[in-house]
């Protein structure tokens, strides 16, 4: 091992696009398929539905040599991330994924892996927390995660599923950043819905994501490093302080990755996606597969002649505040879908709603009426009349003036 | 004893110390001297992880560090699981030639009682399950002596804690002690042996012994703790010879789950009232009231000594 390094990558280096290979896969399968590619030097996971199909197709690449990784069949999720951060501290290239509940039980080691700085990569296929036990998609598992450390990225498709999971390596490991990665997609929406999936040639993923070299590893024996020290009053406040920072001039690297992601793919890689934003009046913000119903109904209502669009973020931590802020500044009315509630908050608001809003006012952009919706919990589906009634609700705040209730409910029996 | 395994003083006074002084455990403490032995009867490099508690709070305080080799330390309940993925590493890096082929490295976990028998008693099991080559030593000082003394499940019956205290009608704690060293061995692990740090050589033999095998091997190991047992700090070696002598903490090993050796069997067993004199722990044992109790627990040593002795003849 050595313990020093260049970085790891070229950013911007000039790469050609690569044609992709198209498949029917569902989302779970379309993420395995990028780890496979990944290959990575270790993956520990457990199995919680729906991610399962990742850690099933996995096990299979692992049972055929299809990759060569060290798989860690552990006995739960907190283990999970217990052998991941043993592993990534170590020096090598860690994968894993789990959903709801497991993210929960993960709870304690999120926050290690971010404090130790390990770049791990995690796929989440999102899952309604219990209690009532329900395993259909809403957010509130990963949103409860939203402030442990790590970078979330959010897919709409199982396509953006797989493209996410490659960059979420590279931004991970950049030598600048070390902080580790989420990368969510709906569960069953897209994890279990099978769609045409472009994939990258084997190699040309290889080429992309490189290879790791850590900083520092536990398995350096010449140059030993104590890892997971104690912090007295005298040095903690200074270490997240650094760690705070370090989320907050990752954007750039997001961006680099993105971009070269995009060139080499051909596919758009938009830190916020943006749909018919340029002259909206009213616009909805929202996170993963909800965009994709939401974008049809505003299809149908600019054939009507609404000035309606829609934006979509594709990154949540770090917030993308300023793009945000930029997109639906001129806005008469705007909707944020949230499909996740923070409990306590405001009216019950929505975590995407509590970002949006504190953006809009740090941005002094307090004239855009802003209300949330909460949407889709454990796994209710958002059909367009539905969203149609969100249009239709912000274009009587855009005729009227008057916000009302600022937390709204679509979709709600009663 | 018939091991050909030994154990000699004169190459280990020569190793490096790997566990340097200017640590903050307490005078007395059986951890340091515990750790010492371990990692001093180990020839290859090692991997180091350590649970929240004493030992890990106490020898990387930030930015000092007592470490002379690489070391992590994660959470209270995952010792076994965080090692098990530098194990799972090593594995990797090494067959993708990232590693030289010919570099050997024995992993260590390091955890309390309470981290052992209690809050990552799955963790080690499923560890052992998995079968990853490394060792797991339970430095066990019977209670939570980190947080100041709070009853595990690693607390024999009677002692007092800060959460089982001797009262006027509960006489300190009410339940038997976990059968970990046992437990483990139902794993049917290569190996598992229990061992004291008055008897150095058997200790150190019984580490040359873990890491030498193939797969997962776990070392019980009596850690006294001056602070919680209630014993003046030069008397921690007395106190675990005692410990031996009253067949209350046997020196024994098991092999593949089924081989038993008492590696120690006191040319006069002692009685167990007589550890319990050496520790304030113990004290309200001795109230006439509780004769009874100490009684009950003399019966309880006495079977379970028998148990081994019998398990040892069964398995020759």
């Amino acid at each position: 091992m050595t313990s020093n390094r260049s970085r790891t990558f070229v950013l911007g280096e000039k790469k050609e696009m690569v044609e992709s290979t198209y498949l029917a896969l569902d989302g779970a399968n379309a993420v395995s398929h990028a780890m496979r590619q990944i290959n990575p030097d270790v993956v520990a996971a457990y199995p919680i539905t729906p991610q399962t199909a990742v850690v099933q197709n996995f096990s299979q690449f692992v049972a055929d040599g299809t990759v060569d990784t060290e798989f860690v069949p552990v006995e739960s999720e907190h283990a999970a991330m217990s052998a991941c951060i043993g592993a990534s501290a170590a020096g090598a290239r860690v994968m894993t994924a789990t959903s709801a509940n497991g993210l929960a039980l993960m709870w304690e080691m999120l926050y290690i892996a971010s404090g130790m700085r390990l770049p791990i990569v995690l796929t989440v296929v999102n899952r309604a927390l219990s209690s009532p036990l329900n395993i259909h998609c809403d957010h509130s598992d990963s949103m409860g995660a939203r402030d442990a450390g790590w970078l979330q990225l959010y897919a709409e498709t199982g396509q953006e599923a797989y493209d996410n999971t490659i960059q979420a390596l590279r931004i991970a490991e950049d030598s600048d950043l070390l902080l580790p990665v989420m990368s969510c997609q709906d569960g069953f929406i897209t994890g279990h819905g099978v769609e045409r999936v472009g994939i990258l040639p084997d190699q040309t993923v290889q080429d992309f994501v490189g290879q790791y070299v850590a900083n520092y590893s536990l398995l350096d024996v010449e140059n030993p490093v104590t890892m997971g020290a104690w912090d007295f009053t005298d040095y903690y406040f200074e270490h997240k302080r650094q760690q705070s920072q370090a989320m907050n001039e990752s954007m750039p690297i997001v961006e680099a990755v993105s971009a070269e992601y995009e060139k080499l793919s051909g596919r758009p890689q938009p830190i916020i996606d943006t749909f018919a934003m340029d002259d909206a009046e009213v616009a909805v913000i929202v996170l993963s597969s909800a965009a994709g119903t939401t974008r049809s109904v505003v299809r149908d209502l600019r054939n009507k002649g609404v000035k309606a669009g829609v934006v979509k973020p594709r990154l949540f931590r770090p917030f993308p505040a300023q793009r945000i802020v930029d997109a639906i500044k001129n806005c008469k009315a705007v909707a944020v879908l949230d499909r996740a509630i923070s409990f306590g908050s405001p009216d019950g608001m929505g975590p995407l709603f509590l970002d949006v809003t504190s953006a809009l006012y740090n941005a002094g952009a307090c004239d855009v009426p802003v209300i949330d919706f909460i949407f889709g919990l454990g796994g209710r589906d958002m059909t367009p009349p539905m969203v149609e009634s969100v249009y239709d609700q912000l274009m009587q705040i855009r005729d009227t003036g008057d916000r009302g209730d600022i937390v709204r409910y679509v979709g709600l029996r009663g | 004893m018939t091991d050909r395994i030994r154990v000699n003083l004169r190459d280990i006074v020569n190793n490096e110390e790997r566990l340097v002084p200017g640590h903050r455990l307490c005078g007395g403490c059986g951890e340091p001297t515990i750790v010492r032995q371990i990692l001093h009867a180990i020839d290859t490099p090692v991997v180091l992880s350590t649970a929240t508690g004493c030992l890990e709070v106490s020898t990387s305080v930030f930015p000092y560090t007592s470490w002379n080799v690489p070391w992590i330390h994660s959470a209270f309940e995952n010792a076994a699981t965080t090692i098990s993925g530098a194990e799972a590493a090593y594995k990797a890096l090494k067959r993708r030639g990232n590693l030289p082929v010919d570099e050997e490295i024995t992993f260590i976990a390091f955890g309390g009682d309470g981290a052992s028998y209690d809050i990552g008693f799955q963790f080690i099991s499923g560890a052992l399950e998995r079968g990853h080559k490394f060792l797991y030593v339970c430095l066990n000082n019977e209670a939570y002596m980190n947080t100041g003394i709070q009853r595990s499940s690693a607390t024999p019956r009677g002692a007092h804690t800060t959460t089982s205290p001797a009262g006027e009608v509960i006489p300190g704690k009410v339940q038997w002690r976990k059968p970990f060293t046992r437990i483990m061995a139902a794993h049917d692990i290569p190996y598992v042996a229990q061992a004291a740090p008055h008897n150095y050589r058997d200790l150190m033999r019984k580490v040359k012994k873990a890491v030498a095998v193939d797969g997962p091997a776990v070392l019980n190991i009596l850690a006294p703790c001056p602070r919680g047992w209630r014993h003046a700090s030069d008397q921690t070696m007395a106190i675990t010879k005692l410990a031996a002598d009253t067949c209350y903490w046997p020196l024994y090993e098991v092999e593949n789950g089924h081989k038993f050796t008492v590696n120690y069997k006191p040319r006069e067993k002692q009685p167990v009232a007589e550890w319990f004199k050496t520790q304030g722990r113990f004290r309200h044992l001795f109230r006439p009231a509780n004769e009874w109790l100490l009684e009950e627990i003399q019966a309880k040593v006495d079977e379970e000594w028998a148990q081994l002795l019998h398990d040892e003849e069964c398995s020759s």
